[in-house]
């Protein structure tokens, strides 16, 4: 079972991981979550169901990893459609965002809740609802990573994968292969 | 791109029809290819959110994959909006435009 999910009977997945993998995939639950950001919550001692009508940012982000995970909805064409995006951005970022945040928390939460895993690792046990929150997490960690190592299609079976050790972008890579499998195997058990 | 007429799934009701005084121009929510996702999870969200049958959805991946983009659903402005946001949700690169063709 290492390296992959396997449906629980009844429903969930599970999958073995040792504790070197527990804590890159807790680290990059972090990293994600730091990239994406708070929003814009309502400061301390504000109303917060004003944050319920809170309008989101109009301009897409600049760091093309989160141009990815927010991208604009109507495209950039024309000056038209770039205004239809921005209306929709500062409607449906927020929601977005706050999505976006909760499946990486989720990932958190669910690796925390192994204790200490210790040498021999521990095997990570997830409920219907938590496995589409691992999907999401997953899809945006490779969807950020992919971003920064510039993969292509081209790629498959390229040249990023047969990287020298040398290379500083090669645990990277693993990384990205490695969760595409997880990935891979969490879809399998989800699949209707 | 062309519209294949089959992959109109909501067609207007005849109620509706009659109510708009012109015929409204159907919108289109359009799944672009990206390098990253994988084709077994577009598969799967196509199947899980739409509701389209395992074939259909996995020629629709396809045509993403191998075309580029294709267009996932067809309707009013408003539901293609959702179904942007939704795709946006899953991780999906997906875009709503008005079908002139």
């Amino acid at each position: 079972m290492a390296g992959r999910f396997e449906a629980i009977p009844g429903g969930g997945a599970a999958v073995a991981l040792d504790e070197v993998e527990i804590s890159i995939l807790r680290s990059l639950a972090v990293q994600l979550l730091e990239l994406i950001g708070p929003g814009d919550e309502p400061a301390q001692g504000e109303d917060p169901l004003a944050s319920l009508f809170a309008e989101g940012p109009s301009e897409p982000p600049a760091d093309p990893a989160l141009a990815r995970l927010f991208p604009d909805a109507y495209g950039d064409d024309d000056d038209e459609l770039k205004e239809f995006s921005a209306e929709f951005r500062r409607f449906t970022e927020n929601d977005l965002r706050g999505r976006k945040r909760e499946d990486g928390m989720a990932v958190v939460r669910t690796l925390d809740g192994l204790g200490s895993a210790g040498a021999g690792g521990a095997v990570l046990k997830l409920t219907p609802e938590d496995c589409l929150h691992w999907l999401g997490a997953l899809n945006d960690l490779r969807l950020t990573i992919g971003t920064r190592l510039e993969v292509t299609d081209e790629d498959e079976g390229g040249e990023l994968y047969r990287l020298p050790d040398s290379d500083p972008r090669k645990p990277m890579v693993m990384a990205y292969l490695w969760l595409g499998a997880l990935q891979e195997t969490l879809v399998e058990t989800l699949m209707p | 791109m062309s519209v294949a007429p089959t992959e109109i799934e909501r067609p207007e009701s005849a109620e509706e029809t009659f109510a708009v005084p012109e015929p409204d121009v159907p919108w289109v929510t359009i799944v672009h290819n990206d390098p990253v996702n994988l084709m077994s999870y577009v598969a799967y969200v196509f199947q899980t959110y739409f509701g389209y049958p395992k074939d259909k959805a996995h020629r629709l991946m396809l045509d993403v994959h191998h075309k580029g983009r294709a267009i996932v659903s067809s309707g009013s402005r408003e539901e293609m909006e959702r179904d942007v946001q939704a795709m946006h949700g899953f991780g999906l690169w997906a875009t709503l435009s008005q079908d002139r063709a």
